[in-house]
């Protein structure tokens, strides 16, 4: 079997990956939090990222500044937050590109390599961008009787607590780390052995 | 102790200084300076700087306070006093309807207790630090405490006693702990005149059996044994595994003045226990079933409620059915402690009214026993001859000895009451090494594991019965103290004073990584089975059953579900069943209502509490949050109105106007 065939098949697998580790990982700090509490997103779940119920956690303290509740599984039963969608189709995404890398390997056309990773650059990007947009609308969304009514001391606006995508900030008594986590190696191993095939693969006349 | 000693205590004063003049040059030396630490570094070896961790626990019986204070070292810092003999309105316990089964006896339930020895659960000799045992002297009980939740989880009461002194100390593998009975008794109890004592009361020395897997404490045998006092134990180590050592005093049986006359007998006893003897003695159908009654109370952690049950028998064993078994050993003169060393070669008694230690030898102790080297019997136990026995005495090491323990090196340190000090000397040769005064008339001393076959020698925790002028005055009444040494050289070097709580008798100490990382820091409300427990705010309620009310109430960042309460009436039994939802480290809540006569409840995160109120005033009344726990504590509080009896006002429960459950108030 060709080489480039075996890359990317041994690619599209590496998704699986996704399904086992989380994509993404907040983390806060705080002087009553030495033992920090985190945030695991998964691509169908969240997750407590340091301690047992630190999701609970995290949503109980929120809870101060008016934010949503996380969709959490928890949230979602007592029917507190509407589910977040994406976790159901996320992983029908994924399924769907795990069967196409091996399609395509199977099949070794080199433009396919390439659509594969045009498509999971571009679900990679819509992937970021929806997630900015949901850590703008929980941070940004606020209850208008939240308990504690922060405002920007210079500009007088009513403080937000969306979370970095990338990296850190610090949000009131948090300091807020934000990394990719697992997940994203192993779609990142995927697009570089399947970049890799699409090199080794001979040139097809057309 | 105070009261034995203190009249002692000036009497031997008095010919001490008779002695001075003489010229006794041991203890000539210890009157140079009573300033302690000032040899410089003292300070760098107890400071922990702010936020790091102590390297050693320290648990430091309470004494008459009943309780177990927990302390770090070399910091001296106090942690946390464990409620165990005695109620504690901080944390509810005896108070609350869950721990109150606990403090329960067969005299009925007994809110104090006076806590002596503490010791830890062993496994092959060495501290295991799975729990610490601790034993109430007044009405004889023991008690087991977790060292993963630091709290008490079991409470066996102990029949046939009385004074309840001689326990702990547990054996190498914790399959037994002691209880010798320090006042002779009519056992069982009858109605006689106190004059006939002599050859008619009894001493009890009970052995109780402790499960390897989940500690549970249940009365083995008690050994019927003459009526001495039974004043302190000891297990044999290593190659002496299989014996325990009980001191006794009053071998004169005096019931009436006992400080003189149970002070004239050349020698007392140790009496040398072979409890592996005994087993086989017991499997083999010997002892009888006899009646008694006393509480067995136990803790369910998983439901955080006790439950009290009477016991009623106990196996007897008479030591006349179990020749070979029992022995006493001479020693001079009123022993109070008998210690072990680590090899369980060397036996010392630390005969408290005479100046030397009496050092006798297991080996020879053994030798002793199969040449039938005898000096006599008392009531039928065999007497081993002090020459053949004794392996050698320290004399002169000091006054008033009372308690030893050991390091690695061959080395035993002995605390003497009337002089004041400790006195470290090798077992071995028989010699003094070194001596340093204490402030004052130390009782019993503490090397972390200095009673088991690993001591781990760094510090010696000498504890005190007498302070006067060491701290600033509070009144007649001052504190007692705990002395920190350094013990890893050649000298004892004094290194910091601290207060106690109660009266420390005996403590135990182990490194901190042996406790530390097991320590719980939530329980989990999934595996909560208390009987009124709430898991979530939609499950909170009031309930009516005739005048009684059931309030099954949630608390959580920052409110009550439900916190407004209304259709109370005077003359109601109002139970409030607590649930903390809370799964966070280091945040419980506390609750107590207005007029209730009992104390708060402090719930850790995931438990359940439950205190009664009776209403006795119409009227709107508040409860709260009694312990800080967050930014909006203060907002953390509800209201019960109470209506006349029989008053029409309907039973309502809300929270945010809506009955909890019914829609999400967050």
């Amino acid at each position: 079997m060709r080489k480039d065939k075996i890359l990317v098949i041994i690619g599209g697998l590496l998704l699986l990956g996704v399904f086992a580790y989380p994509l993404w990982k907040i983390t806060l700090v705080a002087p009553q939090y030495p033992e920090p509490l985190g945030l695991n997103i998964h691509i169908n779940k969240l997750s407590d990222g340091v301690q047992f119920n630190d999701v609970n956690n995290i949503d109980l303290l929120n809870h101060y500044v008016g934010m949503h509740h996380l969709p959490s599984e928890d949230n979602v039963a007592k029917g507190v937050i509407e589910p977040f969608h994406e976790f159901t189709y996320m992983p029908i995404i994924v399924g769907i590109m795990i069967a196409l890398g091996i399609l395509f390997g199977v099949l070794g056309k080199r433009k396919l390599y390439l659509l594969w990773i045009g498509l999971i650059s571009i679900l990679g990007t819509l992937g970021m961008y929806d997630f900015y947009s949901w850590l703008q609308k929980y941070g940004g969304e606020l209850d208008p009787n939240a308990i504690l009514k922060m405002t920007d001391p210079n500009t007088g606006e009513v403080l937000a607590y969306n979370p970095p995508i990338f990296g850190y900030k610090q949000l009131l008594n948090f300091e807020v780390y934000s990394y990719p986590a697992g997940a994203v190696y192993f779609i990142v191993g995927a697009v570089i052995l399947i970049a890799l095939a699409w090199l080794l693969a001979p040139k097809q006349k057309n | 102790m105070k009261s034995i000693f203190k009249p002692l205590f000036s009497v031997v004063t008095a010919s001490m200084l008779i002695a001075s003049c003489g010229g006794a040059p041991t203890l000539g030396e210890k009157s140079k300076s009573n300033s302690g630490a000032l040899s410089s570094g003292a300070a760098e070896k107890v400071y922990v700087k702010p936020g790091d961790h102590d390297e050693y626990y320290a648990f430091v019986s309470g004494g008459f306070s009943g309780q177990l204070a927990v302390y770090g070292l070399p910091s001296g810092r106090l942690f946390k006093v464990i409620p165990v003999f005695s109620q504690d309105p901080e944390k509810a316990y005896g108070y609350n309807e869950e721990t109150k089964p606990m403090l329960n006896t067969s005299h009925g339930f007994i809110p104090w207790g006076d806590s002596h020895h503490p010791d830890m659960s062993q496994t092959n000799g060495e501290l295991d630090g799975r729990w610490v045992f601790i034993n109430e002297n007044n009405t004889p009980r023991v008690a087991r405490i977790s060292l993963e939740t630091f709290e008490t989880e079991e409470i066996l009461e102990i029949p046939n006693s009385a004074g309840n002194h001689s326990s702990t100390f547990v054996t190498e593998n914790t399959e037994y702990i002691v209880c010798g009975t320090r006042f002779a008794v009519p056992t069982p109890q009858r109605d006689m005149p106190i004059s006939e004592m002599k050859g008619n009361f009894k001493g009890s020395l009970s052995f109780v059996k402790v499960d390897p897997e989940d500690g549970n404490m249940n009365i083995a045998f008690q050994i019927r044994m003459p009526g001495y006092n039974f004043d302190l134990a000891h297990p044999g180590r290593d190659k002496s595994h299989g014996w325990m050592f009980f001191t006794s005093y009053n071998t004169e049986e005096a019931n009436t003045l006992l400080e003189v006359n149970a002070s004239q007998n050349d020698k007392d006893y140790i009496a040398a226990i072979n409890w592996k003897k005994i087993e086989e003695y017991i499997a083999n159908g010997v002892g009888k079933m006899e009646a008694a009654k006393y509480a067995h109370n136990t803790w369910d952690d998983d439901a955080h409620t006790a439950t009290s049950v009477m016991e009623k028998e106990v196996l007897i064993i008479e030591p006349k059915d179990v020749p070979g078994a029992i022995f006493f050993l001479p020693t001079p003169k009123s022993p109070h402690g008998v210690d072990v060393d680590p090899t369980g070669e060397y036996i010392i008694g630390n005969g408290k009214l005479a100046a030397a230690m009496t050092v006798h030898s297991f080996s020879k102790m053994i030798k002793a026993i199969e040449d039938k080297a005898f000096d006599g019997e008392a009531y039928g136990i065999p007497v081993l001859s002090f020459e053949a026995i004794n392996y050698g005495t320290l004399d002169q090491p000091g006054l008033g000895p009372l308690h030893t323990e050991f390091d690695t090196r061959g080395n035993a340190y002995t605390t003497f009451f009337i002089s004041s000090e400790v006195v470290k000397w090798n077992v071995k040769d028989l010699t003094v090494l070194d001596r340093h005064p204490v402030y004052y008339s130390v009782g019993h001393l503490m090397i972390p594991g200095g009673n088991s076959r690993k001591p781990y020698d760094k510090y010696l925790l000498a504890m005190n019965k007498i302070t006067k002028d060491r701290y600033l005055p509070t009144g007649p009444e001052v504190c007692q103290s705990a002395q920190l040494f350094d013990i890893s050289g050649e000298k004892l070097e004094l290194l910091l004073d601290f207060p106690t709580i109660g009266e420390p008798h005996y403590a135990a100490g182990c490194p901190a990584d042996l406790i530390a990382p097991k320590s719980k820091k939530i329980y989990r409300l999934e595996d909560n089975t208390h009987k009124y427990v709430v898991k979530t705010e939609a499950d909170a309620r009031v309930e009516r059953n005739g005048n009684e009310v059931h309030i099954y109430m949630t608390m959580i960042r920052s409110h009550f579900a439900p916190d407004n309460i209304e259709g109370i009436k005077v003359g109601d039994k109002v139970y409030f069943h607590v649930t903390n939802l809370e799964q966070d480290y280091d945040v419980p809540h506390g609750i107590s209502m207005i007029g209730a006569n009992t104390s708060e409840l402090l719930i850790m995160p995931g438990r359940t509490e439950t205190f009664i109120w009776y209403p006795k005033q119409v009227g709107v009344w508040p409860f709260y949050c009694t312990d800080f726990c967050s930014a909006l504590h203060q907002e953390m509080q509800g209201y019960i109105r109470v209506s006349p009896k029989g008053s029409n006002v309907p039973l309502t429960y809300t929270l945010d106007d809506e009955v909890p459950g019914d829609e999400e108030n967050l």
